[in-house]
């Protein structure tokens, strides 16, 4: 079986996020990138299933500028096989790169397609649902754990209530939540070895799909600010004043 | 202006989630159909039909919807949505896995987890775990809509009378089937809908160390949470997560009991009326959000808590 992997070029998950003096967008300039915490679990997940000899082949595709090589290429490190880039301007929509996506599955085939449940810039939580429906594939979203199964695919997934297990059948998308398992870090010959793997550009016009973005951001502004209050010296102190000075019990 | 609102239950009760989801929908206009869809869930749609905003109940009662599969239900929606300016959903885990399908079924962009509606085409919504909001705008001529629970108030749940009708839900597509699940049982309130929220992380040691806060929030009818650390630990399970990738909590009173304040944690819950913070570390970050402070090991502070509550 083939794997899809699909992965996002983000603002690294320990950078403080800053919102530009104009309010037009958040300050990227000069921070550190990386790949999407989200799609990293789905890396390793693939890598896993190629491991325990339920894959054979492992593609791994993102949406973006040339930088995103970068991250194509960290995912190629963990253990993928060979890259996609789809060339396009940072910023499509989630539609236009689930179409974007959809084109690739269908071209590459794979029993299963990997997808982080949601990028941490956006957090949207949309394209593998939207992947999904386009290729009208079953879908295990949020999976906190996944088996192969010879009729198809059986996914555990993180609900508010607890947890629920759904059966697939294939091909079939999942997208992982942060339990599905550790990511592993690439060691140093992988990466030199992942610098030699293949890495194929796409441009949307050769898919057939026009990207666009129907959703404008208009501006961005930090969040209300919350100011710092008292520190209380005793548990006394502190039943005082949440029932007089808060009043909330 | 049609809207059309996708109820979220368990095919006995209507979620309160729902409630939240018609606030916002009810900024939009006033022609609000609720649906709900499931199996054997005619008390849902009775409850749904009193609710204060809601002018149509649609009731889809079909096998294929009993346990909410997302491949399902958007098909039935699909089949629905003709006519409606706005769809929307609550932005739980049910409606993150259905609307962005119908939404892609239908050709458009989904607008997640809006904070505030601006105009019937302009929403304001967080990102970056909560350390912006943008206000954006869709051109797309349905707007696929999820709505953060805590960032509008409930509609009153009676005082309505809407029309109940029965729309045929043959929309079994047979690619995913329910297996199991395990579900959370408690007393305690529900997280997201608790007046009072008191939670636990790293620093709580291990899981029995819980049971101090279960007295607590007992005391005060108060739901029980925790921080990605606890849950990652094994302390407790995922389904009491707060945070980015947990629930969004806005409770009028939040504990916060031996959690250092990850950004990822502090996107979950620093919409609450009131913030108590217990930490041993005086540098931990979650002070910088408290409106009150309690430097102390916890261990000595919560018994001491609970006897005075």
């Amino acid at each position: 079986m083939k794997i899809l992997v699909a992965v996002k070029r983000v603002i690294d998950y320990n950078v403080k996020v800053r919102v530009k003096s104009d309010q037009s967008d958040v300050d990227l300039a000069n921070v550190k990138m990386a790949l999407n915490p989200f799609c990293e679990i789905a890396v390793e997940q693939a890598v896993r299933l190629k491991e325990a000899g339920q894959a054979d082949e492992i593609v791994v595709v993102s949406v973006g500028s040339k930088s995103c090589e970068e991250q194509l290429r960290t995912a190629l490190a963990l253990g993928a096989d060979r890259a996609i880039r789809i060339d396009t301007e940072d910023g499509p929509d989630s539609l236009s790169v689930a179409r974007l996506l959809a084109e690739v599955a269908r071209t590459e085939q794979p029993g299963l397609v990997l997808l982080g449940k949601q990028a941490i810039d956006s957090d949207n939580n949309q394209t593998g649902q939207m992947l999904a429906a386009l290729l009208d594939w079953p879908q295990g979203t949020f999976a906190c754990a996944m088996t192969v199964t010879d009729e198809g695919v059986e996914v555990t997934r993180e609900v508010d209530g607890g947890m629920q297990t759904v059966a697939l059948t294939q091909p079939a998308i999942v997208t992982t939540d942060l339990r599905l398992n550790e990511p592993r870090y690439a060691s140093l010959p992988n990466i030199m070895k992942a610098k030699r793997k293949p890495l194929a550009v796409i441009e949307p016009a050769a898919l057939g799909v026009t990207v666009a973005s129907h959703i404008r951001l208009l501006s961005v502004e930090p969040p209300a600010g919350r100011e710092a209050g008292i520190k209380v010296g005793s548990v006394d102190e502190l039943v005082d004043k949440l029932k007089n000075d808060a009043k909330v019990i | 202006m049609r809207i059309l609102v996708i109820a979220e239950h368990d095919n006995q009760t209507l979620k309160p989630a729902t409630l939240s989801t018609l606030a916002a929908a009810a900024e939009l206009g006033s022609n609000i159909t609720l649906l709900v869809a499931g199996h054997q869930c005619q008390a849902v749609a009775d409850q749904a039909a009193q609710v204060s905003v809601v002018t149509k109940v649609l009731l889809a009662d079909n096998r294929a919807c009993a346990n909410q599969l997302a491949e399902n239900v958007a098909k039935l929606v699909l089949g629905l949505a003709e006519g409606y300016s706005h769809i929307l959903a609550p932005s739980t885990t049910t409606g993150k896995n259905l609307l962005p399908r119908v939404a892609a079924l239908l050709g458009v962009n989904q607008l997640s987890d809006i904070s505030a509606v601006v105009s019937a085409d302009t929403f304001k919504r967080p990102i970056y775990a909560g350390n912006a909001i943008a206000t954006v705008q869709s051109s797309d001529p349905v707007k696929v809509i999820t709505v953060r629970g805590t960032a509008f108030d409930a509609v009153a749940a009676t005082g309505g009378s809407a029309t109940i009708e029965t729309v045929s839900a043959d929309c079994d597509v047979k690619q995913s089937c329910f297996v199991g699940e395990e579900l959370a049982s408690s007393d305690r309130p529900e997280l997201t809908a608790a007046r009072v929220v008191v939670s636990g992380g790293r620093g709580m040691g291990n899981g029995e160390n819980f049971e101090l806060l279960y007295n607590v929030a007992d005391k005060l009818g108060a739901a029980v949470g925790a921080s990605r650390a606890a849950v990652d630990a094994g302390f407790v399970p995922n389904d009491m997560q707060v945070g980015q990738t947990g629930k969004m909590v806005a409770p009028e009173l939040y504990i916060a009991v031996g959690i250092s304040g990850a950004i990822q944690h502090l996107a979950g819950m620093k919409d609450s009326k009131i913030i108590v913070a217990i930490n041993k570390d005086e540098e931990a970050p979650i002070f910088q959000v408290a409106d009150y402070g309690l430097v102390a090991d916890l261990f000595e502070v919560i018994p001491e808590l609970e006897q005075k509550l």
